[in-house]
C-alpha cells in the first residue's frame, strides 16, 4: 500500500515537471500544445476512493494553473476527466476483476485496451480545456482542430513515457 | 432537511464534483473580460520563483541573439543622446519624464492558447502595477493585469481579449487591433474607414489615446487589406513585429501621470 503511496508521489512529482519546465514551453508545430500530465490521473490504482480521485484530480489541475496563471481552466477540465473515469473503466473493462493496488496500465488492459481508454480521457480532458478557455461557439472549429492534435501529440508522449518509465518484469 | 443530507450523502461522488467544479468554474470566469482579469489576482511569488529558475537555465541558449538586439538597441539610444547632434538643435527641449521604462525578464511565455498569458520577474517591490503597458524594441507586447512583491502578470497580445487603440503611421487614422486566436504571427486590423486602402507593409503604431501605450509604439505592419464598398468599415491582417515565440527581454512602461489622469476621469463622471 506504502508502496503505491510512494510510487504515484513521483510519479505526480516528475509528470508535474515535465510538464511545466518542457512542455509548457515548447510548441508543436508552432500552436499545439499537450498535456502530459493528465497521465497521473489515467493511471491512478483503479480502486482508488472515488472522493479521494475527484479531490487528487482538482489538486492535479490547480498545480499547473498556479504555474501557468491559468485560474481554474485545468482544474476544471482534470475534474471533469476524473469524473468520467470510473463510469468509462465500468463500460469498458466491467468483466475484467481488478485487485486494491492494480493500475489501469497497458499490463492490465492491454495495449489497445490502456489506448482506447487513456485517449478518450485525453480527449475529454483537452476538449473540455480549450472550450472553457474560450467559452464560445464561434470559434469552435479552431477548438476542434486544437483539442484532437494536441490530444494525439499527448498520446503519442504518454508512448514514449511509458516506453521509459514501464519496467519490464 | 435530513433528507436532504441523506441525498447529498448517497450522492456524495456527484455531490463533491459538483462543489469543486463550482469552485473551478468561478476562479475560471475572472478571465473571460479584460476587466475582470484586473480584479482578480493569481499572480504570486511562489510560482513565479520556479518558473524564473527555469527561465534563468534557457535563456543562456538566446544570449547571442540578444547581445545583438542589444547592440542594435544601444546604437539607437545614442544616436538620439544631446551630445550626438552637430549644433545645439532648439527642436529639443528637456521635458518631465512622463513615461517610465522598467527592464523586465520573461519567466513563462505561453503562444498556443486562447489567452495567452506572460510573467515576467518585476513586482510590486519595482513599482510595477496593474494596467502598466509591456513592449520591447520591436513593438507591443501586452498589458499587466496581476502584480505580486516580486512578479506580474501580463496579457500577452495573444489573448482574446485584447484590444489595441492603434492608428496608421503616415494618415494618423484610428483603427483597432485584436487578435482572431489562430496563428500567433496575426493579428486583425477592425475599424479601416472605408476610403483608406492599407498595402502590404504599411505600419500600425499604438495611438497614444489610451495612458496605457505612448504615442508610436509599433504593432506590425499590414499583410492583407480587401477593402469593401458595402460596408463604412473595413478589416485587414496585421503581422506582429514581435516574435512572440523568442521572447526573453521585456519593457514595462509606467505612465508617470496615471494617477492625475485617473482623479481627472473620476472628476469628470467618465470612469
Amino acid at each position: 500500500m506504502n508502496n503505491i503511496v510512494v510510487k504515484n508521489i513521483a510519479r505526480f512529482l516528475l509528470l508535474m515537471a515535465i510538464q511545466i519546465f518542457l512542455l509548457n514551453k515548447m510548441n508543436f508545430f508552432g500552436y499545439l500544445n499537450p498535456f502530459i500530465y493528465v497521465l497521473f490521473i489515467i493511471l491512478l490504482p483503479l480502486r482508488t476512493n472515488k472522493l479521494l480521485l475527484l479531490l487528487i484530480a482538482f489538486l492535479t489541475g490547480f498545480t499547473i494553473d498556479f504555474f501557468g496563471n491559468t485560474p481554474g481552466l485545468h482544474s476544471s477540465a482534470t475534474l471533469l476527466m476524473a469524473f468520467l473515469r470510473p463510469g468509462l473503466l465500468k463500460v469498458f473493462f466491467g468483466r475484467i476483476e481488478f485487485t486494491q493496488d492494480e493500475e489501469p496500465g497497458i499490463i492490465k488492459l492491454g495495449f489497445f485496451g490502456f489506448f482506447r481508454y487513456a485517449f478518450i480521457l485525453v480527449l475529454i480532458h483537452h476538449l473540455s480545456l480549450f472550450f472553457l478557455e474560450v467559452l464560445s461557439f464561434s470559434k469552435i472549429l479552431i477548438i476542434l482542430e486544437n483539442s484532437l492534435l494536441s490530444s494525439l501529440i499527448t498520446m503519442i508522449l504518454i508512448y514514449i513515457y511509458l516506453l521509459i518509465f514501464t519496467r519490464n518484469k | 432537511m435530513r433528507n436532504l443530507f441523506i441525498f447529498l450523502w448517497n450522492n456524495r461522488f456527484f455531490t463533491v464534483f459538483l462543489l469543486l467544479g463550482v469552485f473551478s468554474l468561478t476562479l475560471l470566469s475572472t478571465s473571460y473580460s479584460y476587466h475582470r482579469s484586473l480584479r482578480f489576482n493569481f499572480t504570486s511569488d511562489l510560482g513565479g520563483s520556479v518558473l524564473s529558475t527555469s527561465a534563468d537555465i534557457s535563456i543562456y541558449f538566446h544570449l547571442k541573439n540578444e547581445n545583438e538586439r542589444l547592440l542594435i538597441e544601444n546604437a539607437f539610444l545614442r544616436n538620439q543622446l544631446s551630445n550626438s547632434f552637430l549644433t545645439t538643435d532648439t527642436n529639443i527641449v528637456f521635458k518631465d519624464t512622463l513615461f517610465q521604462f522598467i527592464p523586465a525578464k520573461v519567466v513563462s511565455n505561453t503562444i498556443s492558447m486562447q489567452s495567452n498569458r506572460i510573467i515576467v520577474n518585476k513586482g510590486k517591490f519595482h513599482g510595477v502595477e496593474k494596467e502598466m503597458g509591456v513592449v520591447t524594441d520591436n513593438g507591443i507586447v501586452g498589458i499587466v493585469i496581476g502584480v505580486s512583491d516580486h512578479y506580474a502578470t501580463i496579457m500577452s497580445a495573444l489573448h482574446q481579449n485584447i484590444n489595441f487603440s492603434a492608428k496608421i503611421k503616415g494618415s494618423g487614422q484610428l483603427v483597432n487591433v485584436s487578435w482572431p486566436g489562430n496563428d500567433y504571427r496575426f493579428a486583425l486590423v477592425t475599424d479601416i474607414p472605408a476610403h483608406i486602402q492599407l498595402i502590404k507593409g504599411d505600419t500600425i503604431i499604438s495611438s497614444g489615446n489610451s495612458i496605457i501605450f505612448p504615442e508610436g509604439i509599433i504593432i506590425g505592419t499590414i499583410e492583407t487589406h480587401h477593402r469593401r464598398t458595402d460596408k463604412d468599415l473595413s478589416n485587414a491582417i496585421l503581422k506582429y513585429s514581435v516574435d512572440y515565440n523568442k521572447l526573453h527581454h521585456v519593457n514595462l512602461i509606467k505612465n508617470m501621470m496615471k494617477t492625475e489622469i485617473d482623479s481627472l476621469q473620476i472628476l469628470s463622471g467618465n470612469e
